[in-house]
């Protein structure tokens, strides 16, 4: 399966990585190599084959309906760039994440 | 006191509780030795400081006489392990600064067990990679030298948790396998590690890569040490849903020596094409020494073992495109400045991550995408099945699997580097047990014709670490390893 | 509904999604709390702000209120369900994917009845329910070149409830969002307040000539939040899309906003990138195994749902399936008018007295059942007073009006106002006497043949009694006098 420099660049739009015109042919080379590697599963039938879900044999686990979390604005808010805080001095207010400026 | 560094955990514990020498002393000597070896680049961040100040904390308990099982005993974390307060950055850009402001929560057992940090050790970026070249602070190098003296990799992802314990400057490390971050390098610097059976240890707390793959584990100097790292790192937390709430037993006990009567499986798909002499030489002695202590041979068949390779490059990189995603430059770690914000996506995106994750995010958005889904990310999940079952057979003839963990010794830096396929084939004999969820252990058990460490792999059945390690141990002492990196 | 085009008839062709915020004290996979209205980022957890290693944990009581909208949907409730990420990037979306149900939801094949004026109904199919992630919330207006995320919704259980493309007309529509939001609230899954945005509703639209059986190519009208804005929303895209193929264009599958101000759907200018949502299940959870004891338990639990109760109000009360549905929209209505009715010989009157003089007065007043003025209690008072022939009608709407003002009983100002009925045949024969001495030129008439003026001294009479007199009692004697 060899991927195209359009479906490069599809993918890494929908990655949200930047690929300049001038590497595209070289990742769409390299994406190529792995995939045609990877081709071999068809020899497989796995036709009546169910898709592995969890290697682990249990039933998801459920918490309580309790508040046991959040209430730090000031811990998640530490390592943002340019977040805006409510104040500068009460950990305990609100405040923004902030990103460039978005049209609906 | 540069002998403290000499002992393992089991001794260090030991002397401790008798009271030898102190926890500070050890701190002490610890961190004059991750002075000298800088040059290995082990770590990212070294935190002297706290490791001295946890010493006295242990010191106190234990004039008390409560120490705890790791009173004292430093250890080095991979830096895929979130340490509150400390840098965090899965040996990306993209997290550089990134302070977390909690604590793993294997990290957090280890020190509610009284271990000491002496800081963050170097790691393939977001744990991708088999020779700890993709960091974004710069390869780790092996502290084994080959003759022709040129700089080996460690083995990755955990390189630098590798290169630490067998330079002998930290007494233990923490790890994690995702397709054999651990017992890969373990087994290229002559050291044990283990991969415990996924749900063991939890997973809250330490930078995803490939979440229904990636488990923590213990990398030691021996069997024994790895079993007592474990027993403290195990454990049911209500915060994963994938934790198995089960209770941990005590692993030391295990190493009993006696594996009189149990069968060992030879699985024959892993006679690959290609096989380097002495890792078959190796192999063969292995099944010798289990043989010499009463344990039965037993030849199993995993049919589906060349599958497990493709099928893991398929599912690690669909998962970790998804769990990668969050790096986007909003909350915290790099941002990289757009005019709108997917630009700023984009940018952060492109500047933060390295060439290998960004290559395994792209051929994971690939294979999730519309209508290439089912041919690639459903096909594999089918073959997991299959690789799932293959194992499933295998119990009904066997209680462990022996094989070797790696296709070759420690590689030189810059080998099959251009070659993303050749680095790949790296993992091809621990990948198919994360597939299938199961516990792995690298015991070292020889050497190259170059000199360097070789290990070999045994594998559990599901929850049954007891009997990996008292296999490990039984092969661990036929090998009698004693050689050291010439650091 | 039909749309007249200038090419033939149209027909319009709805599908609604809801995303129903669940009632829940914390958030689906977090335990931070799920209230409405706190201060920015102050009721985010590292999970919810998806800092790095941090993992999700179902909350099981969502799970159960999913499960119980499921049942009262009439749908079936799958045992095992399965969790899948919505991968896509957005500023609100802290983990670059949603958790949210794909190919297996926990609910699948439900069914709603529709209220239709005239007492009709209609059956529309419910496809699925499945439960996800609410996204946070980017705020546009504080700065002129960012925009500002608050991550207190991140995180907070929604139900999608997706309806089969069954509707054809706006007020099709707006009954399918009136009934839909009756049962969550008999249920107490989801508070159905779409100002404040609990309950939001996405409209996908196409229009089809009339006797065409495939679909026209639809758009997606985006979280409009109010019944009346969906039904105007569709009307409008209806049109459009018409008038669009009718002049020879055609119609772009899109996601379109409405735009209040100007009463218009227009197309969102974000998100242009064309969407591949890489659905795939999410390796942090495990499936969602239900036991089918809980689902029974569950269903044993449920309440009266307004379609039952319905249909009990037509057959206990008598009442016409109308009315019946009015009083049952709301579970609180139900409650109040079922009060008022408890024993009484004709629980009709009841609802006419619930469904016309009270809805009536707090419309005005702008309250609704349980601030209202007048206790079910004593508007029971009311009526125990009119059947007993203590009041009139006529005067039991003035004494209502003073019980609306003052909150007081009716008996009590009845006879603090001395309202009481004359029913002493003495009283009246007089007063008839009076009125037909000072008329005797009308009376004249009457018996001329005039009989139209019966009704003129009825009041008159009435008037002179100061309204108190039984009006049948009044009826019979004039009739009499009045023949001579």
């Amino acid at each position: 399966m060899s991927l195209d420099q359009a479906t490069v660049a599809r993918i890494a739009v929908l990655a949200r990585i930047k690929l300049p015109e001038a590497e595209r042919e070289k990742m769409a080379k390299e994406l190529s190599g792995i995939l045609d590697w990877v081709e071999m599963l068809k020899d497989l039938d796995t036709s009546k084959v169910e898709a592995m879900t969890s290697t682990v044999e249990m039933v998801l686990p459920q918490r309580a309906d309790k508040v046991t979390d959040g209430g730090y604005p000031a811990a998640v808010l530490t390592n943002a760039t340019e977040p805006v805080r409510i104040s500068q001095t009460d950990d305990s207010s609100g405040g923004f994440f902030t990103v460039p400026k978005v049209v609906e | 006191m540069a002998t403290l560094t000499d002992l393992t955990i089991a001794g260090l514990r030991d002397g401790l509780r008798a009271r030898k020498f102190s926890a500070v002393e050890v701190a002490d000597a610890y961190i004059g030795a991750m002075a000298k070896n800088r040059h290995l680049n082990a770590f990212i961040v070294e935190t002297p400081d706290l490791a001295r100040e946890q010493a006295k904390v242990a010191d106190a308990r234990l004039a008390k006489g409560e120490g705890r099982d790791l009173e004292g005993v430093p250890l080095g974390i991979k830096d895929l392990f979130c340490t509150k307060g400390v840098q965090t950055t899965a040996g990306s850009n993209i997290l550089k600064g990134f302070v977390p402001p909690y604590e793993s929560t294997v990290t957090a057992n280890l020190f509610a067990a009284g271990a000491t940090m002496l800081g963050k050790l170097n790691l393939d970026e977001f744990a991708m990679g088999s020779a700890n070249i993709t960091s974004a602070f710069g390869h780790v190098k092996n502290p084994w030298t080959r003759k022709d003296g040129k700089d080996l990799v460690p083995g990755g992802s955990s390189g630098g948790s590798a290169a630490a314990v067998a330079a002998r400057i930290v007494a233990g490390a923490t790890g994690t396998d995702t397709g054999g971050s651990i017992r890969q390098p373990a087994s290229f610097v002559g050291i044990a590690g283990l991969k415990p059976t996924y749900g063991r240890c939890s997973r809250w707390g330490i930078v995803a890569f490939a979440s229904s793959l990636d488990q923590a584990g213990p990398m030691a100097r021996d069997v024994r040490d790895t079993a007592i790292l474990l027993k403290a790192m195990a454990g049911h937390d209500p915060k994963d849903s994938t934790s198995v709430p089960r209770p941990v037993p005590d692993y030391e006990k295990a190493l009993t020596g006696d594996v009189k009567g149990l069968r060992f499986g030879i699985p024959k798909e892993y006679r690959v094409d290609g096989m380097p002499a002495e890792i078959e030489k190796l192999w063969q002695q292995g099944i010798e020494w289990l043989k010499a202590a009463g344990a039965i041979p037993v030849e199993i068949s995993l049919p589906h073992t060349k599958y497990a390779l493709p099928t893991y490059y398929i599912i690690a990189p669909a998962e970790a495109s998804s769990n990668l995603a969050r790096y986007d430059g909003v909350r915290y770690g790099l941002r990289v400045p757009g005019n709108s914000l997917d630009e700023m996506y984009e940018n952060t995106r492109a500047q933060g991550f390295g060439a290998e994750v960004r290559r395994r995010i792209l051929i994971g958005t690939y294979v999730l995408s519309a209508g290439y889904y089912d041919a690639y990310y459903l096909k594999a999940q089918k073959v997991r099945t299959l690789i799932f079952n293959d194992f499933r057979e295998a119990w009904k003839q066997c209680d462990v699997v022996l094989t070797p963990t790696a296709p070759s010794a420690a590689f030189a830096i810059g080998d099959k580097q251009d070659d993303p396929i050749a680095m790949y084939l790296n993992d091809v004999f621990t990948v198919p047990v994360n597939l299938a969820g199961l516990p792995g252990l690298s015991v070292p058990a020889g050497l190259s014709a170059d000199g360097l460490p070789l290990g070999l792999q045994l594998i559990g059945k599901p929850f049954d670490e007891e009997t990996l390690l008292r296999v490990g141990g039984v092969v661990e002492t036929a090998a009698n390893f004693t050689a050291r990196p010439g650091v | 509904m039909i749309l007249e085009g200038k090419t033939g008839k149209w027909e319009i062709v709805i599908g609604l999604e809801v995303h129903a915020q669940v009632v829940s004290n914390a958030k689906l996979f977090s335990g931070s709390s799920a209230a409405f209205g706190a201060e920015p980022n102050t009721q985010v957890s590292f999970v919810d702000a998806a800092f790095p290693g941090m993992l999700p944990v179902i909350n099981g009581f969502c799970v159960e209120q999913a499960i119980k909208t499921g049942l009262g949907i009439e749908a079936t409730v799958n045992e095992v369900s399965i969790f899948d990420r919505k991968n896509y990037f957005y500023a609100d979306l802290p983990q670059g994917y949603q958790i949210s149900q794909y190919t297996r939801p926990i609910v699948s094949d439900g069914r709603l009845v529709l209220d239709l004026p005239g007492g009709k109904t209609k059956t529309v199919g419910i496809t699925r329910l499945h439960m996800e992630q609410d996204a946070g919330k980017s705020i546009h207006d504080q700065h002129p070149a960012k925009s500002y995320i608050d991550l207190n919704r991140s995180g907070v259980c929604l139900m999608e409830i997706v309806s089969e493309p069954e509707l054809r007309s706006p007020e099709e529509a707006g009954a399918y969002l009136k009934k839909l939001r009756a049962i969550l609230r008999y249920l107490g899954t989801c508070d159905g307040n779409m100002e404040e945005g609990s309950m939001r509703c996405d409209a996908n639209v196409s229009v089809r000539k009339v006797g065409d059986t495939a679909f026209g190519t639809r758009c997606e009208i985006k979280n409009v939040n109010s019944i009346r804005y969906v039904m105007q929303a569709i009307e409008y895209e209806a049109g459009r899309q018409v008038q669009l193929i009718e002049d020879g264009g055609k119609v772009d599958q899109e996601t379109r906003l409405w735009d209040v101000a100007k009463g218009i759907t227009r197309p969102m200018r974000s998100k242009e990138h064309a969407h591949d949502y890489r659905y795939f299940p999410d390796p942090d959870l495990l499936p969602l195994v239900l036991d089918p004891k809980d689902i029974a338990r569950i269903k044993a639990s449920m309440p009266e749902l307004p379609d039952a109760k319905k249909a009990r109000f037509v057959d206990q009360y008598k009442l016409t399936p109308y009315d019946a549905s009015v009083l049952v929209a709301e579970q609180e209505q139900a409650a109040f008018f079922e009060e008022v009715a408890k024993g009484r010989k004709d629980p009709k009157l009841a609802a006419n007295w619930v469904i016309v003089e009270l809805f009536g007065a707090l419309n005005k007043l702008g309250k609704d059942v349980t601030d209202s003025p007048v206790s079910a209690k004593n508007l029971a008072g009311l009526l125990d007073l009119i059947e007993n022939d203590t009041i009139s009608g006529r005067i039991a709407k003035d004494v209502f009006a003073i019980m609306v003002e003052t909150g007081k009983d009716a008996a009590g100002i009845v006879e603090e106002k001395g309202l009481k009925q004359v029913t002493d045949t003495g009283a009246i024969d007089a007063a008839i006497a009076k009125v037909m001495a000072e008329n005797e030129a009308k009376v004249a008439e009457y018996r001329a043949g005039k009989v139209t003026l019966f009704g003129w001294f009825v009041g008159q009479v009435m008037k002179a009694t100061g309204g108190k007199a039984n009006p049948a009692k009044v009826n019979e004697i004039l009739k009499a006098k009045l023949a001579g």
